[in-house]
Protein backbone atom coordinates (compact mmCIF):
# COMPACT_ATOMS: atom_id res chain seq x y z
CA UNK A 1 0.00 0.00 0.00
CA UNK A 2 0.75 3.65 0.03
CA UNK A 3 1.67 6.50 2.23
CA UNK A 4 -1.09 8.95 2.79
CA UNK A 5 -2.04 11.58 5.32
CA UNK A 6 -4.29 9.30 7.41
CA UNK A 7 -1.85 6.58 8.27
CA UNK A 8 0.33 8.22 10.86
CA UNK A 9 -1.34 6.75 13.91
CA UNK A 10 -3.81 4.05 14.63
CA UNK A 11 -6.39 6.36 16.10
CA UNK A 12 -6.89 8.30 12.89
CA UNK A 13 -9.71 7.28 10.57
CA UNK A 14 -9.40 7.80 6.85
CA UNK A 15 -12.30 9.49 5.08
CA UNK A 16 -13.21 6.12 3.63
CA UNK A 17 -13.62 4.72 7.12
CA UNK A 18 -10.36 2.75 7.28
CA UNK A 19 -7.68 2.49 9.92
CA UNK A 20 -4.55 2.28 7.83
CA UNK A 21 -2.21 1.34 10.65
CA UNK A 22 -4.32 -1.72 11.34
CA UNK A 23 -4.25 -2.66 7.67
CA UNK A 24 -0.50 -2.21 7.56
CA UNK A 25 -0.25 -4.51 10.56
CA UNK A 26 -2.16 -7.14 8.61
CA UNK A 27 0.45 -6.76 5.85
CA UNK A 28 3.08 -7.78 8.37
CA UNK A 29 1.29 -11.09 8.72
CA UNK A 30 1.65 -11.66 5.00
CA UNK A 31 5.39 -11.22 5.28
CA UNK A 32 5.81 -14.10 7.69
CA UNK A 33 6.35 -17.62 6.44
CA UNK A 34 3.28 -19.73 5.91
CA UNK A 35 1.19 -21.55 8.50
CA UNK A 36 -1.83 -23.73 7.95
CA UNK A 37 -4.46 -25.10 10.27
CA UNK A 38 -7.19 -27.64 9.70
CA UNK A 39 -9.63 -29.57 11.83
CA UNK A 40 -12.03 -32.47 11.90
CA UNK A 41 -14.77 -32.98 14.47
CA UNK A 42 -12.33 -34.43 16.95
CA UNK A 43 -8.84 -33.30 15.96
CA UNK A 44 -7.10 -30.08 14.99
CA UNK A 45 -3.74 -29.85 13.20
CA UNK A 46 -1.38 -26.90 12.83
CA UNK A 47 1.57 -26.85 10.46
CA UNK A 48 4.17 -24.20 9.74
CA UNK A 49 6.86 -23.76 7.12
CA UNK A 50 10.15 -23.23 8.88
CA UNK A 51 12.20 -20.30 7.74
CA UNK A 52 15.73 -19.74 8.92
CA UNK A 53 17.37 -16.31 8.78
CA UNK A 54 20.46 -17.89 7.25
CA UNK A 55 21.96 -21.30 6.76
CA UNK A 56 23.95 -20.81 9.93
CA UNK A 57 21.00 -20.13 12.21
CA UNK A 58 18.21 -22.26 13.54
CA UNK A 59 14.71 -21.66 12.25
CA UNK A 60 12.14 -19.42 13.88
CA UNK A 61 9.78 -21.14 16.28
CA UNK A 62 6.22 -20.62 15.04
CA UNK A 63 4.10 -23.23 16.78
CA UNK A 64 3.51 -22.91 20.51
CA UNK A 65 1.71 -25.08 23.00
CA UNK A 66 -0.68 -22.92 25.00
CA UNK A 67 -2.25 -25.59 27.19
CA UNK A 68 -2.82 -29.32 27.06
CA UNK A 69 -5.90 -28.72 24.98
CA UNK A 70 -4.76 -25.84 22.76
CA UNK A 71 -1.89 -24.38 20.76
CA UNK A 72 -1.13 -21.63 18.26
CA UNK A 73 0.78 -21.20 15.01
CA UNK A 74 1.74 -17.67 14.12
CA UNK A 75 2.89 -15.65 11.15
CA UNK A 76 4.34 -12.17 11.21
CA UNK A 77 6.42 -10.48 13.90
CA UNK A 78 7.32 -13.54 15.90
CA UNK A 79 8.40 -11.42 18.86
CA UNK A 80 4.82 -10.12 19.15
CA UNK A 81 3.69 -13.71 18.74
CA UNK A 82 5.78 -14.90 21.65
CA UNK A 83 4.32 -12.28 23.93
CA UNK A 84 0.79 -13.21 22.88
CA UNK A 85 1.53 -16.90 23.43
CA UNK A 86 2.59 -16.07 26.95
CA UNK A 87 -0.67 -14.18 27.44
CA UNK A 88 -2.68 -17.13 26.14
CA UNK A 89 -0.84 -19.54 28.41
CA UNK A 90 -1.55 -17.31 31.34
CA UNK A 91 -5.26 -17.08 30.55
CA UNK A 92 -5.48 -20.85 30.29
CA UNK A 93 -3.76 -21.59 33.56
CA UNK A 94 -5.71 -18.89 35.39
CA UNK A 95 -8.93 -20.47 34.22
CA UNK A 96 -7.69 -23.96 35.12
CA UNK A 97 -6.76 -22.78 38.57
CA UNK A 98 -10.21 -21.48 39.40
CA UNK A 99 -12.36 -24.00 37.54
CA UNK A 100 -10.09 -27.06 37.24
CA UNK A 101 -11.25 -27.36 33.65
CA UNK A 102 -9.78 -26.30 30.28
CA UNK A 103 -10.69 -22.88 28.95
CA UNK A 104 -13.05 -23.34 26.01
CA UNK A 105 -11.28 -22.41 22.77
CA UNK A 106 -13.85 -19.86 21.66
CA UNK A 107 -13.40 -17.95 24.90
CA UNK A 108 -9.63 -18.11 24.53
CA UNK A 109 -9.87 -16.71 21.01
CA UNK A 110 -12.17 -13.96 22.25
CA UNK A 111 -9.77 -12.86 24.98
CA UNK A 112 -6.98 -12.70 22.43
CA UNK A 113 -9.13 -10.70 20.05
CA UNK A 114 -10.13 -8.24 22.77
CA UNK A 115 -6.48 -7.76 23.67
CA UNK A 116 -5.67 -7.06 20.01
CA UNK A 117 -8.57 -4.62 19.74
CA UNK A 118 -7.21 -2.51 22.58
CA UNK A 119 -4.14 -1.80 20.51
CA UNK A 120 -6.27 -0.44 17.71
CA UNK A 121 -7.86 2.16 19.91
CA UNK A 122 -5.00 3.71 21.89
CA UNK A 123 -2.84 6.41 20.41
CA UNK A 124 0.20 5.30 22.37
CA UNK A 125 0.05 1.68 21.21
CA UNK A 126 0.49 -0.13 17.95
CA UNK A 127 -1.38 -3.20 16.73
CA UNK A 128 0.31 -6.58 17.19
CA UNK A 129 1.98 -7.52 13.92
CA UNK A 130 1.15 -11.19 14.07
CA UNK A 131 -1.70 -13.40 12.92
CA UNK A 132 -2.44 -16.47 15.01
CA UNK A 133 -4.09 -19.72 14.16
CA UNK A 134 -5.53 -20.95 17.45
CA UNK A 135 -6.30 -24.66 17.49
CA UNK A 136 -7.80 -26.49 20.40
CA UNK A 137 -10.20 -29.00 21.84
CA UNK A 138 -13.07 -28.46 24.25
CA UNK A 139 -16.31 -30.11 25.18
CA UNK A 140 -17.93 -29.11 21.88
CA UNK A 141 -15.17 -30.69 19.80
CA UNK A 142 -12.09 -29.48 17.93
CA UNK A 143 -11.84 -25.83 16.87
CA UNK A 144 -9.65 -23.63 14.72
CA UNK A 145 -9.70 -19.85 14.93
CA UNK A 146 -7.77 -17.18 13.09
CA UNK A 147 -7.01 -14.07 15.13
CA UNK A 148 -5.76 -11.11 13.18
CA UNK A 149 -4.13 -7.86 14.30
CA UNK A 150 -7.35 -5.96 13.81
CA UNK A 151 -8.98 -7.77 16.71
CA UNK A 152 -11.24 -9.78 14.44
CA UNK A 153 -11.42 -13.50 14.71
CA UNK A 154 -13.26 -16.21 12.83
CA UNK A 155 -13.67 -19.88 13.18
CA UNK A 156 -12.43 -22.01 10.30
CA UNK A 157 -12.51 -25.57 9.08
CA UNK A 158 -9.14 -24.92 7.46
CA UNK A 159 -7.05 -21.83 6.84
CA UNK A 160 -3.61 -20.65 5.81
CA UNK A 161 -1.74 -17.43 6.58
CA UNK A 162 1.62 -15.93 5.74
CA UNK A 163 3.55 -15.60 2.53
CA UNK A 164 2.37 -17.68 -0.42
CA UNK A 165 -0.55 -18.82 1.70
CA UNK A 166 -2.90 -18.32 -1.23
CA UNK A 167 -1.53 -21.48 -2.82
CA UNK A 168 -2.27 -23.38 0.37
CA UNK A 169 -5.73 -21.83 0.64
CA UNK A 170 -6.55 -22.90 -2.89
CA UNK A 171 -5.50 -26.43 -2.04
CA UNK A 172 -7.60 -26.42 1.14
CA UNK A 173 -10.63 -24.91 -0.56
CA UNK A 174 -10.79 -27.92 -2.82
CA UNK A 175 -10.73 -30.39 0.00
CA UNK A 176 -12.11 -28.90 3.21
CA UNK A 177 -15.68 -30.21 2.83
CA UNK A 178 -14.69 -33.70 3.92
CA UNK A 179 -12.48 -32.66 6.82
CA UNK A 180 -15.02 -33.21 9.59
CA UNK A 181 -14.73 -36.94 9.07
CA UNK A 182 -11.00 -37.14 8.37
CA UNK A 183 -8.80 -39.29 10.57
CA UNK A 184 -5.89 -37.56 12.30
CA UNK A 185 -3.45 -39.10 9.79
CA UNK A 186 -5.39 -37.72 6.85
CA UNK A 187 -5.46 -34.28 8.46
CA UNK A 188 -1.70 -34.35 8.95
CA UNK A 189 -1.15 -35.37 5.33
CA UNK A 190 -3.34 -32.57 4.06
CA UNK A 191 -1.57 -30.08 6.32
CA UNK A 192 1.78 -31.16 4.91
CA UNK A 193 0.46 -30.98 1.36
CA UNK A 194 -0.83 -27.48 2.00
CA UNK A 195 2.57 -26.41 3.35
CA UNK A 196 4.18 -28.01 0.33
CA UNK A 197 2.12 -25.73 -1.92
CA UNK A 198 3.65 -22.71 -0.21
CA UNK A 199 7.22 -23.90 -0.68
CA UNK A 200 6.89 -23.43 -4.41
CA UNK A 201 9.29 -25.96 -5.76
CA UNK A 202 11.46 -26.48 -2.70
CA UNK A 203 11.37 -30.01 -1.45
CA UNK A 204 9.28 -30.66 1.63
CA UNK A 205 11.34 -32.32 4.34
CA UNK A 206 10.93 -32.70 8.07
CA UNK A 207 13.50 -29.96 8.62
CA UNK A 208 11.55 -27.24 6.87
CA UNK A 209 8.17 -27.79 8.49
CA UNK A 210 6.66 -28.21 11.94
CA UNK A 211 3.40 -30.05 12.61
CA UNK A 212 1.35 -30.23 15.80
CA UNK A 213 -1.88 -31.99 16.62
CA UNK A 214 -4.48 -32.03 19.40
CA UNK A 215 -7.58 -34.17 19.63
CA UNK A 216 -9.84 -36.65 21.30
CA UNK A 217 -9.86 -40.34 20.44
CA UNK A 218 -13.08 -42.27 19.94
CA UNK A 219 -12.91 -43.76 23.41
CA UNK A 220 -12.82 -40.32 24.96
CA UNK A 221 -9.14 -40.07 25.90
CA UNK A 222 -7.55 -36.75 25.11
CA UNK A 223 -4.43 -36.53 22.98
CA UNK A 224 -2.81 -33.35 24.32
CA UNK A 225 -1.39 -30.67 22.05
CA UNK A 226 1.97 -31.89 20.90
CA UNK A 227 4.51 -31.32 18.12
CA UNK A 228 5.02 -34.36 15.96
CA UNK A 229 8.64 -35.42 15.95
CA UNK A 230 10.76 -34.98 12.86
CA UNK A 231 11.26 -38.68 12.23
CA UNK A 232 7.54 -39.33 12.03
CA UNK A 233 6.98 -36.29 9.81
CA UNK A 234 9.62 -37.57 7.43
CA UNK A 235 7.92 -40.97 7.35
CA UNK A 236 4.60 -39.35 6.49
CA UNK A 237 6.21 -37.17 3.82
CA UNK A 238 7.88 -40.24 2.32
CA UNK A 239 4.63 -42.16 2.25
CA UNK A 240 2.93 -39.22 0.55
CA UNK A 241 5.61 -39.09 -2.11
CA UNK A 242 5.37 -42.81 -2.81
CA UNK A 243 1.62 -42.45 -3.23
CA UNK A 244 2.16 -39.58 -5.70
CA UNK A 245 4.84 -41.32 -7.72
CA UNK A 246 3.02 -44.61 -8.11
CA UNK A 247 0.21 -43.43 -10.41
CA UNK A 248 2.69 -41.15 -12.27
CA UNK A 249 4.92 -44.12 -13.10
CA UNK A 250 1.93 -46.16 -14.27
CA UNK A 251 0.71 -43.44 -16.65
CA UNK A 252 4.14 -42.87 -18.20
CA UNK A 253 4.40 -46.59 -18.99
CA UNK A 254 1.07 -46.48 -20.73
CA UNK A 255 2.15 -43.63 -22.96
CA UNK A 256 5.25 -45.44 -24.19
CA UNK A 257 3.22 -48.44 -25.27
CA UNK A 258 0.97 -46.29 -27.44
CA UNK A 259 1.76 -45.88 -31.10
CA UNK A 260 4.22 -43.11 -31.87
CA UNK A 261 2.60 -39.78 -32.68
CA UNK A 262 2.08 -39.27 -36.35
CA UNK A 263 4.65 -37.22 -38.15
CA UNK A 264 3.29 -35.00 -40.78
CA UNK B 1 -16.32 -14.36 34.02
CA UNK B 2 -13.25 -15.19 36.03
CA UNK B 3 -12.64 -13.06 39.08
CA UNK B 4 -13.71 -14.50 42.42
CA UNK B 5 -15.79 -12.68 45.00
CA UNK B 6 -14.46 -9.46 46.46
CA UNK B 7 -13.43 -9.47 50.12
CA UNK B 8 -15.14 -7.71 52.98
CA UNK B 9 -13.50 -4.35 52.34
CA UNK B 10 -16.44 -2.47 50.94
CA UNK B 11 -15.79 0.80 52.75
CA UNK B 12 -14.18 3.50 50.69
CA UNK B 13 -11.29 4.93 52.61
CA UNK B 14 -10.23 4.09 56.13
CA UNK B 15 -11.43 1.36 58.46
CA UNK B 16 -11.67 -2.30 57.86
CA UNK B 17 -15.10 -3.74 57.43
CA UNK B 18 -15.73 -7.14 58.86
CA UNK B 19 -18.44 -9.56 58.19
CA UNK B 20 -19.43 -12.90 59.58
CA UNK B 21 -17.41 -13.51 62.72
CA UNK B 22 -20.26 -15.42 64.30
CA UNK B 23 -23.16 -16.88 62.41
CA UNK B 24 -26.61 -15.56 63.30
CA UNK B 25 -29.24 -17.26 61.17
CA UNK B 26 -28.13 -20.78 60.48
CA UNK B 27 -29.28 -23.84 58.62
CA UNK B 28 -28.47 -27.28 59.93
CA UNK B 29 -27.38 -30.48 58.17
CA UNK B 30 -27.50 -31.23 54.44
CA UNK B 31 -27.27 -34.80 53.18
CA UNK B 32 -26.45 -35.89 49.66
CA UNK B 33 -25.58 -39.08 47.85
CA UNK B 34 -24.96 -40.39 44.34
CA UNK B 35 -27.45 -42.84 42.92
CA UNK B 36 -28.03 -44.55 39.60
CA UNK B 37 -29.37 -41.57 37.62
CA UNK B 38 -27.53 -38.75 39.36
CA UNK B 39 -27.34 -37.12 42.74
CA UNK B 40 -29.94 -36.72 45.46
CA UNK B 41 -29.76 -34.00 48.09
CA UNK B 42 -31.95 -33.34 51.12
CA UNK B 43 -32.21 -31.06 54.11
CA UNK B 44 -34.80 -29.52 56.37
CA UNK B 45 -36.36 -26.17 55.63
CA UNK B 46 -35.46 -24.55 58.92
CA UNK B 47 -33.18 -21.66 59.81
CA UNK B 48 -32.42 -21.03 63.46
CA UNK B 49 -31.66 -17.76 65.14
CA UNK B 50 -29.40 -18.99 67.88
CA UNK B 51 -31.43 -21.49 69.82
CA UNK B 52 -34.75 -20.27 68.41
CA UNK B 53 -36.22 -22.18 65.46
CA UNK B 54 -37.03 -18.88 63.82
CA UNK B 55 -37.68 -19.52 60.10
CA UNK B 56 -39.45 -22.63 59.01
CA UNK B 57 -39.79 -22.37 55.23
CA UNK B 58 -36.32 -21.78 54.02
CA UNK B 59 -34.98 -23.38 50.84
CA UNK B 60 -31.43 -24.43 51.50
CA UNK B 61 -30.99 -26.35 48.25
CA UNK B 62 -30.93 -24.51 44.93
CA UNK B 63 -30.27 -25.41 41.32
CA UNK B 64 -27.17 -23.93 39.69
CA UNK B 65 -27.03 -23.81 35.91
CA UNK B 66 -28.22 -26.86 34.04
CA UNK B 67 -26.09 -29.46 35.69
CA UNK B 68 -25.82 -28.85 39.42
CA UNK B 69 -27.44 -28.47 42.80
CA UNK B 70 -26.00 -26.59 45.75
CA UNK B 71 -27.01 -27.15 49.36
CA UNK B 72 -25.76 -25.13 52.30
CA UNK B 73 -25.67 -25.29 56.04
CA UNK B 74 -24.44 -22.45 58.22
CA UNK B 75 -25.09 -18.74 57.93
CA UNK B 76 -28.01 -18.25 55.60
CA UNK B 77 -27.13 -14.73 54.47
CA UNK B 78 -23.73 -15.96 53.34
CA UNK B 79 -25.47 -18.66 51.34
CA UNK B 80 -27.57 -15.98 49.66
CA UNK B 81 -24.39 -14.10 48.81
CA UNK B 82 -22.87 -17.24 47.33
CA UNK B 83 -26.02 -17.74 45.25
CA UNK B 84 -25.54 -14.24 43.89
CA UNK B 85 -21.98 -15.01 42.81
CA UNK B 86 -23.13 -18.23 41.20
CA UNK B 87 -25.88 -16.33 39.45
CA UNK B 88 -23.36 -13.98 37.87
CA UNK B 89 -21.21 -16.93 36.88
CA UNK B 90 -23.98 -18.96 35.32
CA UNK B 91 -25.47 -15.93 33.60
CA UNK B 92 -22.25 -14.98 31.85
CA UNK B 93 -21.70 -18.63 30.98
CA UNK B 94 -25.18 -18.81 29.50
CA UNK B 95 -24.73 -15.59 27.53
CA UNK B 96 -21.74 -17.03 25.71
CA UNK B 97 -24.20 -19.34 24.01
CA UNK B 98 -21.33 -21.37 22.60
CA UNK B 99 -22.28 -24.88 23.62
CA UNK B 100 -19.95 -24.92 26.61
CA UNK B 101 -21.46 -24.90 30.08
CA UNK B 102 -20.16 -25.00 33.63
CA UNK B 103 -20.35 -28.45 35.11
CA UNK B 104 -20.50 -29.37 38.80
CA UNK B 105 -16.75 -29.89 38.98
CA UNK B 106 -16.05 -26.39 37.70
CA UNK B 107 -18.53 -24.83 40.10
CA UNK B 108 -17.11 -26.79 43.01
CA UNK B 109 -13.63 -25.62 42.08
CA UNK B 110 -14.78 -22.03 41.80
CA UNK B 111 -16.49 -22.16 45.20
CA UNK B 112 -13.40 -23.71 46.76
CA UNK B 113 -11.33 -20.78 45.53
CA UNK B 114 -13.85 -18.30 46.89
CA UNK B 115 -14.14 -19.97 50.31
CA UNK B 116 -10.43 -20.43 50.74
CA UNK B 117 -9.64 -16.88 49.72
CA UNK B 118 -12.17 -15.50 52.20
CA UNK B 119 -10.73 -17.62 55.00
CA UNK B 120 -7.29 -16.28 54.21
CA UNK B 121 -8.61 -12.79 54.73
CA UNK B 122 -10.15 -13.77 58.08
CA UNK B 123 -13.57 -12.96 56.66
CA UNK B 124 -15.12 -16.35 55.97
CA UNK B 125 -18.39 -17.23 54.36
CA UNK B 126 -19.75 -19.25 57.25
CA UNK B 127 -21.12 -22.20 55.32
CA UNK B 128 -20.61 -25.82 54.51
CA UNK B 129 -21.58 -26.19 50.87
CA UNK B 130 -22.59 -29.39 49.13
CA UNK B 131 -22.26 -29.40 45.36
CA UNK B 132 -23.78 -32.22 43.32
CA UNK B 133 -24.48 -32.70 39.66
CA UNK B 134 -24.33 -34.76 36.49
CA UNK B 135 -22.73 -33.76 33.24
CA UNK B 136 -22.06 -35.55 29.98
CA UNK B 137 -18.36 -36.08 29.64
CA UNK B 138 -16.30 -37.69 26.88
CA UNK B 139 -16.75 -41.01 28.66
CA UNK B 140 -20.48 -40.75 29.23
CA UNK B 141 -22.51 -39.22 32.04
CA UNK B 142 -20.33 -38.28 34.94
CA UNK B 143 -21.90 -37.89 38.37
CA UNK B 144 -20.19 -35.49 40.74
CA UNK B 145 -20.64 -34.84 44.44
CA UNK B 146 -18.39 -32.76 46.61
CA UNK B 147 -18.33 -30.39 49.51
CA UNK B 148 -16.40 -27.32 50.58
CA UNK B 149 -16.56 -25.64 53.96
CA UNK B 150 -15.79 -22.26 55.47
CA UNK B 151 -12.09 -22.92 55.85
CA UNK B 152 -11.70 -24.13 52.29
CA UNK B 153 -11.47 -27.85 52.99
CA UNK B 154 -12.92 -29.58 49.98
CA UNK B 155 -13.31 -33.11 48.71
CA UNK B 156 -15.38 -35.38 46.50
CA UNK B 157 -17.24 -38.41 47.78
CA UNK B 158 -20.12 -40.73 46.98
CA UNK B 159 -22.08 -39.41 49.96
CA UNK B 160 -21.80 -36.15 51.88
CA UNK B 161 -23.30 -34.77 55.08
CA UNK B 162 -22.70 -31.44 56.79
CA UNK B 163 -23.13 -30.25 60.36
CA UNK B 164 -24.63 -32.81 62.66
CA UNK B 165 -25.04 -35.05 59.68
CA UNK B 166 -21.29 -35.68 59.82
CA UNK B 167 -21.75 -37.47 63.09
CA UNK B 168 -25.21 -38.94 62.80
CA UNK B 169 -25.77 -39.59 59.09
CA UNK B 170 -22.33 -40.53 57.74
CA UNK B 171 -22.14 -43.79 59.72
CA UNK B 172 -25.50 -44.83 58.26
CA UNK B 173 -24.43 -43.80 54.75
CA UNK B 174 -21.17 -45.65 55.02
CA UNK B 175 -22.97 -48.82 56.05
CA UNK B 176 -25.81 -48.70 53.59
CA UNK B 177 -24.76 -46.73 50.49
CA UNK B 178 -23.90 -48.75 47.43
CA UNK B 179 -23.27 -48.02 43.78
CA UNK B 180 -26.27 -47.53 41.44
CA UNK B 181 -29.08 -47.27 43.98
CA UNK B 182 -32.49 -46.65 42.49
CA UNK B 183 -34.26 -43.40 43.22
CA UNK B 184 -36.61 -45.11 45.70
CA UNK B 185 -33.71 -46.77 47.54
CA UNK B 186 -31.85 -43.49 47.68
CA UNK B 187 -34.86 -41.63 49.09
CA UNK B 188 -35.34 -44.32 51.73
CA UNK B 189 -31.73 -44.06 52.80
CA UNK B 190 -31.88 -40.29 52.90
CA UNK B 191 -35.08 -40.34 54.93
CA UNK B 192 -33.50 -42.73 57.40
CA UNK B 193 -30.71 -40.21 57.96
CA UNK B 194 -33.10 -37.27 58.11
CA UNK B 195 -35.17 -39.04 60.74
CA UNK B 196 -32.17 -39.66 62.97
CA UNK B 197 -31.23 -36.01 62.61
CA UNK B 198 -34.79 -34.96 63.44
CA UNK B 199 -34.74 -36.97 66.65
CA UNK B 200 -31.27 -36.01 67.78
CA UNK B 201 -30.40 -32.57 66.31
CA UNK B 202 -32.04 -29.86 68.34
CA UNK B 203 -31.93 -27.37 65.48
CA UNK B 204 -33.74 -29.55 62.96
CA UNK B 205 -37.43 -29.28 62.18
CA UNK B 206 -39.88 -31.78 60.77
CA UNK B 207 -40.18 -30.24 57.31
CA UNK B 208 -37.86 -31.53 54.61
CA UNK B 209 -37.08 -31.00 50.99
CA UNK B 210 -35.55 -33.56 48.70
CA UNK B 211 -33.92 -32.54 45.44
CA UNK B 212 -32.45 -34.58 42.66
CA UNK B 213 -30.32 -33.84 39.64
CA UNK B 214 -30.04 -36.05 36.58
CA UNK B 215 -29.08 -35.51 32.96
CA UNK B 216 -32.63 -34.33 32.38
CA UNK B 217 -32.20 -31.48 34.84
CA UNK B 218 -32.89 -30.69 38.45
CA UNK B 219 -36.06 -31.19 40.49
CA UNK B 220 -36.66 -29.78 43.95
CA UNK B 221 -39.65 -31.52 45.46
CA UNK B 222 -42.15 -29.68 47.66
CA UNK B 223 -41.59 -29.89 51.40
CA UNK B 224 -43.05 -32.73 53.42
CA UNK B 225 -42.82 -34.21 56.91
CA UNK B 226 -41.64 -37.52 58.25
CA UNK B 227 -43.60 -39.68 60.64
CA UNK B 228 -42.05 -39.78 64.06
CA UNK B 229 -42.65 -42.10 66.96
CA UNK B 230 -42.81 -40.85 70.49
CA UNK B 231 -44.75 -43.63 72.12
CA UNK B 232 -41.99 -44.84 74.36
CA UNK B 233 -43.15 -45.88 77.81
CA UNK B 234 -40.72 -43.51 79.49
CA UNK B 235 -42.31 -40.55 77.72
CA UNK B 236 -45.79 -41.52 78.84
CA UNK B 237 -45.53 -40.52 82.40
CA UNK B 238 -42.12 -38.98 82.83
CA UNK B 239 -42.68 -37.94 86.46
CA UNK B 240 -43.69 -41.43 87.50
CA UNK B 241 -40.66 -42.38 89.52
CA UNK B 242 -39.81 -38.87 90.63
CA UNK B 243 -39.45 -37.97 94.25
CA UNK B 244 -40.89 -34.68 95.44
CA UNK B 245 -43.43 -32.24 94.14
CA UNK B 246 -41.91 -31.99 90.73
Amino acid sequence: MFRNQYDTDVTTWSPAGRLFQVEYAMEAVKQGSACVGLRSRTHAVLAAANKAASELSSHQRKVFRVADHAGVALAGLTADGRVLSRFLRNECINHSFVYEAPLPVSRLALRLADKAQVCTQRSWKRPYGVGLLVAGLDETGAHLYYNCPSGNYFEYQAFAIGSRSQAAKTFLERRFKGYNDYTPEQLIKDALSAIKETLQGDKLTSSNCTVAIVGRKDDGTIEPFEMIDAKRIQEIIDSMEIAEEAPAVASSMEESSDAAPMDI
Amino acid sequence: MGSHAEGGSQAAGGGQTQRTQYPYVTGTSVIALKYKDGVIMACDTGASYGSTLRYKSVERIKAVGKHSLIGASGEFSDFQEILRYLDELTLSDHMWDDGNSLGPKEIHSYLTRVMYNRRNKFDPLWNSLVLGGVKKGPKGDEKYLGMVNMIGTHFEENHIATGFGNHLAIPILRAEWHEDMTFEEAVKLVEKCLLVLLYRDRSSINKFQIAKITTEGSTIYPPYSLKTYWGFSHFENPAQGAVGSW
